[in-house]
């Protein structure tokens, strides 16, 4: 199985409770904005607790029967809706910022080329687009060594020219790395082209 | 103008006790401003207070705190004298702590305010990163809480070097080891000669102070209106 998630939370706004577990390559957790499908990337990343509940991924415990590992222990490569880049570092340095583990799955030089980051590298975040700052923020994901892609609507910010791009990435990612993706998203063509499972969340 | 050896060694004075004491302020400052801006615990509101206190209290009752803590019979000063041989009486070291108590306050709000202004959620993603909490404070807290850093050595300099009525209260007005420039000002208001005097240290005050403002302006506009370390 790549996902094994059956989790609880109750939040002030809502009580969110999602079980639904995946083989496939790619799993799209599809539903309306505020049926809660970030609060379930949060705590599969361990940012946020939840009461109760199992997460497993890729055969790893991550929450559950006592387990509850650190965000940094869990290995997810967790792509934010808004990049969330680390405005003091260039480019250069937001792409690096999880690469000191060790045997990377891809060197910077591959993900560099793959995602066409090589004028940015000397760039502020300020300094980019939102497809720009969408492509630095995969590729920080992809070079911190992920075991999994944890990926919260990373088309939602672009221009269709640009999300195809990403899109045509995103597969390239998922058929040549073989890594587990949960992927986010209220758009049902971008759910039906990418994912293998798909799991319907609603209020 | 021309300064006296008797000037420059008020300046110099002054200058090494602002700097000593804020340099020594600031990892305390950073503390209590983390620990007031992240922390949920019973008793913040109360530390909070406690931290305050010196900018609402007369300098007069600071200094008569400190005299009673610090001094030679008092809790912490004779724990000081008896372990370390350490004084903090009539000292410029005294003097010092004086500034750094009555800078305090000002440092804790700069600093505290830029430690709120940092995103939460860049510490999250650096967590997710691989990052430990201490390396998540270390490269991403740390420096973006940097411009708050800068406004609050600045502004308890500039607090420090005019720190007037807590040390002449808990260290008194020794030339050469209390006697700041304020208390230089003061004393040569008292003598029936020492206006040129009076006008010489005031004109550095205005010059000191001025400066250390251009200085951090300065700071904060090299680093582009925010803290970029690399």
């Amino acid at each position: 199985m790549s996902f094994e998630v059956d989790v609880a939370k109750r939040l002030s706004e809502a009580e969110i409770a999602v079980s639904f577990a995946s083989d496939a390559g790619v799993t799209a957790l599809f539903g309306p904005s505020g049926s809660g499908k970030s609060s379930v990337l949060n705590m599969i990343a361990g940012l946020l607790a939840p009461d109760r509940g199992k997460i497993v991924v890729g055969g790893e415990t991550l929450f559950g029967g006592g387990v509850n590992l650190p965000p940094e222990a869990r290995h997810a490569g967790y792509v934010f809706q808004d990049a969330r880049l680390f405005p003091h570092l260039k480019v250069r340095a937001n792409l690096l910022y999880g690469a000191d583990r060790t045997d990377a799955v891809m060197p910077l030089d591959e993900v560099v080329a793959l995602l066409g980051l090589g004028p940015l590298l000397g760039r502020w975040p300020r300094t980019l687009s939102g497809g720009e700052a969408q492509r630095v923020a995969i590729g920080r994901a992809l070079l911190s060594n992920p075991h999994f892609l944890l990926l919260d609507e990373p088309l939602a910010s672009l221009d269709r020219a640009r999300a195809e791009e990403i899109m045509a990435m995103i597969e390239r990612v998922r058929d040549a790395l073989k890594l587990p993706i949960l992927y986010v998203s209220h758009n049902r063509a971008e759910v039906d082209r990418l994912a293998g499972q798909v799991v319907a969340i609603h209020r | 103008m021309t300064l006296s050896p008797d000037d420059w060694e008020v300046i110099r004075l002054s200058l090494k006790v602002a700097i000593v004491g804020v340099v020594l302020t600031l990892p305390v400052a950073f503390g209590l401003a983390y620990v007031l801006a992240r922390g949920r615990f019973p008793g913040r509101i109360l530390l909070d207070a406690i931290v305050h206190l010196p900018l609402v209290l007369p300098p007069v009752v600071t200094g008569w705190i400190l005299l009673i803590l610090f001094g030679r019979t008092g809790p912490i000063g004779g724990w000081l004298d008896r372990i370390f041989g350490v004084t903090l009486m009539f000292r410029w070291t005294g003097a010092a702590l004086a500034a750094a108590v009555m800078a305090l306050p000002l440092m804790v709000r700069a600093i505290r305010l830029s430690i709120e202004a940092v995103d939460r959620r860049l510490e999250g993603a650096a967590r997710s990163l691989g990052a430990s909490p201490w390396r998540a404070f270390r490269t991403i807290t740390l420096p973006l809480s940097l411009p708050g850093v800068w406004a609050g050595l600045v502004l308890g300099f500039a607090r420090s070097l005019g720190e007037f009525g807590a040390t002449i209260s808990f260290v008194s007005n020794i030339p050469g080891q209390t006697r700041t420039l304020p208390i230089a000002i003061y004393t040569a208001l008292q003598l029936p000669d020492g206006e040129s005097a009076v006008v010489r240290l005031a004109l550095v005050s205005v010059a000191l102070s001025l400066g250390a403002l251009v200085a951090s302006e300065w700071l904060v506009r090299r680093q582009g209106g925010r803290a970029h370390v690399l």
